[in-house]
């Protein structure tokens, strides 16, 4: 067990295909000792990079790149790989307690939850191009079969544009890595960071473009963010959580990589473009979760909005504060939005229906989940002492200090249109419950979890220290 | 209209792109001789075979995984309803079929041997198998599946379970598949054997799962 | 004097785009699964016509094409069973007007 980056992709292959064998419904108990021992593996990998401050490589097969795989963990793979596994934990214990026996739905989530973890955490660790592709198949199928495992016509229609969209976004970055090796001979990402320069071949430019595009459809940044509502919004709540909180991140993060490696000197001429899009998102997935009728609509589409302060980033690097406030929001962003989701999932078995307008009476009836949206939409909006404020704080001093003023009113006024989607929700809550209104019994597993998440969203900030120095460990 | 901003954007690109390629020089890096250098501690004389089961193993590893997923999803949206009965096709197609079956099962042992030294291997000895079992579905022969006993889930995962089981072996002497020259052939064989196991009926699943549902509409 | 290694990338190129037209434009799901697949063929074919455009044989992107197309399998698979079963349900081959999330 020397090395806690492969068992973290080994892990997880091991138990889901268990959990397979054991048959359909079966190994819940088995999906959470491993997320668990998961947690477990990535805390000592965070402390290990942090300690040496060195990214740390592990060749596949004993062979370096070019001719293997090299798998590398720096800061930023640490870190993505902790907020991975502090999600799907509690996310798993609530699934277990939220897909009652002999539910369909839930029959194949833990086999299919599984590949989607060791995907997310191969392709955090990957440092090849090529299998970065085979990673982001490998959790774009996997988050795809979970979105249509209920099996409705909505959720069958919202399956095929998510996969529509997820494969075309994989095949754009797929002819991207064809153009690249074709004009170096290696998919090696070290290698392509060393060999690619602004003079670079027109081709390398043309493969820049398709990977950011790619990766901007698969991380649903507007305007290819059409397919996330009706998927997000319309899976079982714990597989929202997981699409909403983590699987776009990993797109997100491989742009990232992408921008900090192999296209460090193409892409800062695209950060205006992708600046623009986020500002765009911000707006418009607010706008809609302002109207938005049901619940996780509003959810899904304030993830459109969200996601898109991730973007506003780009033109502020080179300073290694914008990679902290970028990562920093990734973390508040994903715990919140777990919450979100969770407590949405609470909502939505005590009222029956998936509505805002049904939540009224849920302040006297579900007050511990009700709490928990607080506290994610304290995250979300941006409050002190959040890991979002953090973010955001950050965000705007560095646009002042760049002088880009526009950016600073998009944070601010995007801080703004986020109070008034969950002040809504809170408002609804606390009108008086109508006396027909129905009632069920919830566990109260699903409640705890929710308040875990969100409150983690928060408490993240007070250790945004640790979080900023492990970003600082770059390979 | 939106069809004509489509079609002239995407000939665009061809043009623009061909343009690039062609003005494009030699590849800075080569690894061709890199990989007939270690040819010989490979476990394969076929260079590549030796890239996707050894330089390159922990791909085919990950993309086993995809397919299982691609199972798993079938599996979860296929209506849950009892085997539908099977149609018997004409008796000559069905005595044609069992004629043929022997033979592709002989092709396919055969295309996995000789993936150790020719074109050939897991994959396309995998795809005979479930061509086999597609035939063999049509003409009446196999009844189409629905949800697997555990006699069945374990051989879609044999392949994948005794491909992680020596990628994890490996790793407690070395890096993840790191394979000792001497062992390296024997352990690939393995390895490809299970994944045509697997493979087989996996590739042969995505068919005989979905014929469960008729034909809407 | 163009190498066939070239030409393949050229014609794989052309494949690719017209492919991405094809699943944009598209609405009959059938369709737009095969024209996903010729967008796949096509970057298969660019990856390995690119790589040996001085006609030397690349065992390494090779490769990766088997790798590309099992999962572009799985892909096609996964796409034919959802296409099914909403077909089964709605009796159409199409995606229904997306609703006002």
């Amino acid at each position: 067990m020397s090395d806690p980056l492969i068992w973290l992709i080994l892990l997880p292959l091991f138990w889901t295909t268990l959990a397979f064998l054991f048959g359909p419904a079966r190994g819940a108990w088995l999906a959470i000792t491993g997320a668990a021992a998961q947690l477990a593996l990535a805390v000592a990998l965070a402390l290990k990079v942090g300690a040496d401050r060195t990214a740390h490589h592990h060749p596949v097969g004993g062979w370096d790149a070019p001719l293997g795989i090299d798998l590398t963990a720096d800061g930023l793979s640490a870190a993505l790989l902790l907020l991975t596994q502090c999600v799907a934990l509690p996310l798993f214990i609530y699934a277990h307690r939220y897909f009652r026996a002999g539910d369909p739905t839930g029959r194949y989530f833990w086999p299919l939850a599984g590949f989607l973890l060791a995907g997310m955490n191969a392709l955090f660790a990957s440092a090849d191009l090529f299998n970065l592709y085979v990673t982001l198949e490998l959790v774009g199928l996997a988050a795809v079969g979970l979105v249509a495992a209920e099996g409705g016509t909505r959720q069958l229609a919202a399956a095929l544009r998510y996969l529509f969209a997820t494969l075309v976004g994989s095949g754009l970055y797929l002819l991207g890595v064809a153009l690249l090796y074709g004009a170096y001979g290696t998919v090696s990402s070290a290698m392509l960071t060393a060999l690619v320069s602004d003079a670079a071949p027109r081709l390398v430019w043309i493969a820049a473009a398709l990977m950011v595009v790619g990766l901007m459809v698969k991380t649903a940044l507007f305007p290819f963010h059409f397919w996330l509502p009706p998927a997000h919004g319309g899976a079982p709540a714990p597989v929202s959580a997981l699409l909403s909180a983590l699987v776009v991140k990993a797109s997100f993060y491989l742009l990232l990589r992408l921008w900090l490696g192999p296209f460090a000197a193409l892409l800062p001429s695209f950060a205006g473009f992708i600046a623009t899009c986020g500002a765009m998102a911000i707006f418009w997935g607010s706008w809609r979760a302002i109207r938005a009728e049901r619940i996780k609509a509003l959810i899904a589409w304030s993830t459109v909005a969200q996601l898109g302060y991730l973007f506003l980033i780009f033109p502020l690097f080179t300073a290694p504060a914008a990679l902290a406030a970028g990562l920093t929001q990734v973390f508040a962003h994903g715990l919140a939005k777990a919450g979100f989701f969770a407590a949405a999932g609470v909502f939505i078995k005590t009222t029956g229906q998936d509505t805002v307008a049904g939540l009224a009476g849920a302040a006297s009836r579900r007050p511990l989940t009700l709490f928990a949206w607080g506290l994610s939409g304290m995250t979300l909006m941006g409050l002190p002492p959040s890991a979002g404020f953090l973010a955001k704080w950050q965000l705007i001093e560095l646009a002042l200090d760049r002088g880009l003023w526009p950016i600073v009113y998009v944070v601010l006024a995007g801080g703004l249109m986020t109070a008034v989607y969950v002040f809504r929700v809170l408002r609804q809550a606390f009108l008086p419950a109508t006396a027909t209104a129905p009632h069920h019994k919830v566990p109260r597993t699903l409640e705890w979890m929710a308040f875990v998440l969100s409150a983690a969203s928060v408490l993240i900030g007070l250790r945004a220290i640790e979080l900023v120095a492990l970003a600082g460990v770059i390979a | 209209m939106k069809r004509l901003g489509v079609i002239l954007l995407a000939l665009s690109f061809v043009v623009l792109t061909a343009g690039a390629m062609l003005e494009l020089g030699p590849a800075a890096v080569d690894l061709r001789t890199l990989v007939t250098t270690h040819l010989a501690e490979s476990g394969t004389r076929h260079p590549v075979t030796a890239v996707l089961l050894n330089y390159r193993g922990y791909d085919t590893l990950l993309e086993v995984a995809v397919l299982l997923i691609a199972l798993l999803a079938i599996l979860a949206v296929a209506e849950r309803t009892d085997t539908p009965p099977t149609r018997a096709a004409h008796p000559l197609l069905q005595t044609l079929a069992r004629v043929a079956t022997p033979a592709m099962i002989v092709v396919a042992i055969y295309l996995l041997w000789a993936g150790a030294h020719r074109p050939g291997g897991a994959f396309q000895a995998a795809a005979v198998l479930a061509a086999t079992a597609v035939l063999m579905h049509l003409v009446g022969l196999l009844p189409g599946w629905s949800t697997p006993a555990l006699r069945l889930r374990l051989a879609f995962a044999v392949g994948f379970i005794v491909f992680l089981a020596i990628a994890a072996a490996l790793l407690m002497q070395g890096a993840l598949l790191q394979y000792p020259p001497s062992a390296a052939g024997w352990l690939i064989l393995t390895i490809e054997a299970g994944l045509t196991v697997s493979l087989g009926l996996i590739l042969a699943g995505l068919f005989l799962f979905l014929s469960r549902d008729e034909d809407g509409g | 004097m163009m190498s066939s290694g070239l030409l393949y990338a050229l014609v794989g190129l052309a494949l690719f785009a017209f492919g991405l037209a094809g699943v944009v434009l598209i609405g009959h799901l059938l369709r737009r699964i095969l024209a996903f697949n010729l967008m796949g063929s096509g970057a298969f074919l660019v990856l390995v016509g690119l790589a040996q455009r001085n006609d030397l044989p690349d065992p390494l992107p090779q490769a990766m094409v088997l790798t590309g197309i099992v999962v572009s399998v799985a892909a096609t698979a996964l796409a034919l069973a959802l296409v099914r079963r909403l077909q089964a349900l709605t009796g159409k081959p199409e995606l229904p007007e997306a609703e006002d999330e």
